[in-house]
């Protein structure tokens, strides 16, 4: 067992933890105690390193911080029922009241503890995910969303997963689960953030989104983190007949950040849009691995991830598509564009298309290109500096994904940003304005 | 406004002008016509600093500056405009956020306060007409999806925007038909106003008919060899360029 998987089952063996979770913490911990550790030789981390674990391992739970934050953090200007977590624990004084339906795991009734252990651990495969075992293992807390037959969530519910620094490396475990029942409708927006000073938490944070018959849910994954920050996490769903996901992911920061999007098509006729940006620099690594089972006839699924990577950084795109034998008429699009803005930033890309099945549509593609020196003269040609030329360029790059979020308060959050993120921008604000006239 | 004298250049080590001469004082209007390859497009791409086109020797002053030492952008805001033989799509770039950044860019180097953004959509709606261009292509990614003649019409339109001294139009007739030309022109026309230099370059003489020129000049072998009147014109659409490659021009 490697050293982190020793402090681990060390940090779970401090914790306080329900009797009624005791089976999946089991389980996880025996999955997680007798897995071989990944290295580079294990496919799916072959271009993404632990060693951070290993080499730092964090020793400790992150403490409570509910005052620091306030000045470093902006919240997402939504109207919604907000969570707030600092460093993985529940600020009550920070969060709405909570709507019939949205409840943290350590308040569920009866009923509802037995709906949590009825999905909990099933969407999300250990087998698949190593650190959904260790998830398991750490499980305490978390929040339930729960949508009964018919029903639609009034407002969306906004979790806001703040870090803080801490004295010591430190760990911090999220979990969340969202079970839709049939023709019901919901809005989740997962938001992680820091302020810009060191961190050094390592966050596991895992969702588990079961979407029954003819249900809908729009889901949100947005990962805004100090580049120390080590984040390992994992989306996990499951959709039903005519089940509706439709996620929008995006990633900055981080040394270590890997965000898996696992999606079981389960049910005829249900439909995943996935859309993802990345966009590390310095140092940073993000790592998306996407991994779609279509294992029943007539599902769709259109995942599109764009990617810019500058100066010294590395991203990993992994995006699978596995058409069983039985998932006949499935029609499936997956596209990877990168943008490579410095001779030392590097990108991995792997589309990868297994079909078992015979009369489906399946397009992959993956592209890699630097900026278009063309397009860099043409706008300096107008007098624009090159500076503000990369700028545009890059953000243009990512701009037709930002112009598809539904949620325009998202758009509104990102973009001022995103945009300073290739350079100050010399009127921010006013031309985001002007980008929505 | 222009003074150039026995221009050089070369384009990926191959020499393409070979001692260009070309004097264009405020208010002309100047064709330059040729054969392909005779260097025609190296002269605008040299004139804005398109990297890649280097001048190797020769002189050009640009109201009476050193233009070969300034950057592309300053060439610009100092106010030569380059309308593209192919205008490039930039996807992603909203065409007003593009205009707007030039326009402010353009206006900051002459000492003048920065439009509101209010300001510069309604300047920016009522240039769309005058190109015939609907004002939702201001929403669109720069060019994207445009067709031939929209390109071309998106061009002028920001040629009217940034009010440049010297205007150099390259091809811009290529691949438009009769009506796409006589909005261009017209547009071209608009902003003729005796103090304003354009070159135009061309391979036809059909252009010709609608921006009328004031001098035409044949290129060939990277030289003039011959310079007239709008009559020249005529003269190279019937009889072609050989007599003058040939020839000592």
């Amino acid at each position: 067992m490697s050293d982190f998987q020793q402090q681990a089952l060390t940090l779970a063996a401090e914790q306080q933890s329900p009797e009624w979770l005791t089976a999946l913490r089991a389980r996880g911990t025996d999955v997680w105690s007798t897995a071989k550790w990944p290295t580079r030789k294990t496919e799916a981390w072959k271009y993404t390193s632990l060693n951070p674990l290993q080499t730092d391992t964090p020793a400790q739970w992150a403490s409570v911080d509910d005052c620091a934050w306030q000045q470093a953090i902006d919240p997402i200007a939504l109207d919604a029922t907000r969570l707030v977590f600092i460093n993985g624990h529940f600020s009550r004084e920070h969060s709405s009241e909570l709507p019939a339906g949205v409840v943290r795991f350590s308040e569920a009734d009866a009923s509802q503890q037995a709906l949590i252990r009825q999905h909990l651990g099933t969407v999300a495969n250990t087998g698949e995910h190593l650190f959904v075992a260790l998830s398991d293992a750490w499980a305490t807390d978390g929040i339930l969303l729960h949508v009964p037959r018919g029903a639609r969530l009034e407002k969306p519910v906004y979790i806001l997963n703040v870090a803080t620094p801490e004295a010591q490396p430190a760990v911090s475990s999220q979990r969340v689960l969202v079970v839709l029942e049939d023709n019901s409708e919901a809005e989740l927006i997962e938001h992680y953030v820091s302020g810009s000073e060191k961190q050094n938490l390592f966050v596991n944070s895992h969702t588990e989104v079961v979407v029954g018959n003819n249900a809908q849910i729009q889901h949100y994954r947005i990962n805004l983190e100090q580049e120390d920050l080590l984040h390992v996490g994992g989306v996990h769903i499951d959709l039903h007949r005519d089940a509706r996901f439709l996620g929008f992911t995006l990633a900055q920061g981080s040394r270590l950040k890997r965000i898996d999007y696992h999606v079981n098509h389960r049910g005829e006729g249900a439909h995943l849009g996935l859309n993802g940006v990345y966009l590390p620099r310095n140092k940073q690594l993000i790592d998306y691995h996407t991994n779609v089972e279509h294992r029943v006839p007539n599902c769709t699924t259109d995942e599109v991830f764009r990617g810019i990577i500058g100066d010294s950084a590395k991203a990993v795109f992994n995006g699978r598509i596995h058409i069983h034998q039985d998932a006949q008429k499935t029609l499936a699009e997956l596209s990877n564009k990168n943008l490579l803005t410095s001779p030392t930033a590097e990108i991995n890309t792997k589309p990868e298309l297994e079909i078992y099945a015979d009369d489906v549509r399946c397009a992959h593609g993956a592209t890699i290109a630097q900026l278009d020196e063309t397009s860099v003269f043409y706008l300096q040609s107008r007098g624009v500096t090159r500076a503000d030329a990369v700028r545009m360029l890059s953000f243009g790059f990512i701009n037709e994904l930002l112009n598809e979020v539904p949620e325009q308060a998202i758009q509104d959050y990102l973009r001022p940003r995103l945009t300073t993120l290739f350079g100050e921008s010399p009127q921010g604000d006013e031309l985001g304005q002007m980008r929505y006239e | 406004m222009l003074s150039i004298k026995g221009l050089h250049a070369k384009v990926e080590e191959k020499d393409i002008l070979q001692g260009l001469d070309i004097e264009i004082n405020p208010g002309e209007v100047h064709a330059i016509m040729g054969p392909n390859g005779s260097g025609k497009s190296t002269l605008g791409n040299v004139l804005s600093g398109r990297p890649g086109y280097e001048a190797t020797g020769g002189s050009v002053l640009f109201k009476g500056q050193d233009l070969l030492e300034l950057d592309t952008e300053e060439r610009a805001r100092e106010g030569i405009f380059l309308a593209f033989q192919y205008p490039v799509e930039i996807p992603g770039v909203s065409n007003m956020e593009f205009l707007k950044v030039a326009v402010d860019a353009k206006r900051k180097h002459a000492g003048l306060p920065e439009l509101s953004a209010v300001e510069f959509m309604k300047l920016a709606r009522e240039t769309s007409k005058r190109v015939d261009l609907d004002a939702s292509f201001l929403k669109r990614g720069v060019n994207e999806g445009f067709s031939g003649g929209e390109k071309k019409r998106n061009e002028i339109m920001q040629m009217m925007l940034l009010e440049p001294d010297l205007c150099i139009l390259d091809e811009t007739d290529s691949g438009l038909d009769i009506d796409a030309l006589q909005v261009v022109a017209d547009g071209v026309n608009s902003m003729r106003d005796g103090k304003r230099s354009f070159i135009v370059v061309t391979h036809y003489q059909r252009l010709l008919d609608y921006i009328v020129p004031d001098y035409v000049h044949v290129l060939a072998g990277g030289r003039i060899v011959k310079s007239g009147t709008k009559e020249l014109a005529l003269e190279l659409e019937a009889k072609g360029y050989g007599w003058l490659e040939n020839g000592e021009g």
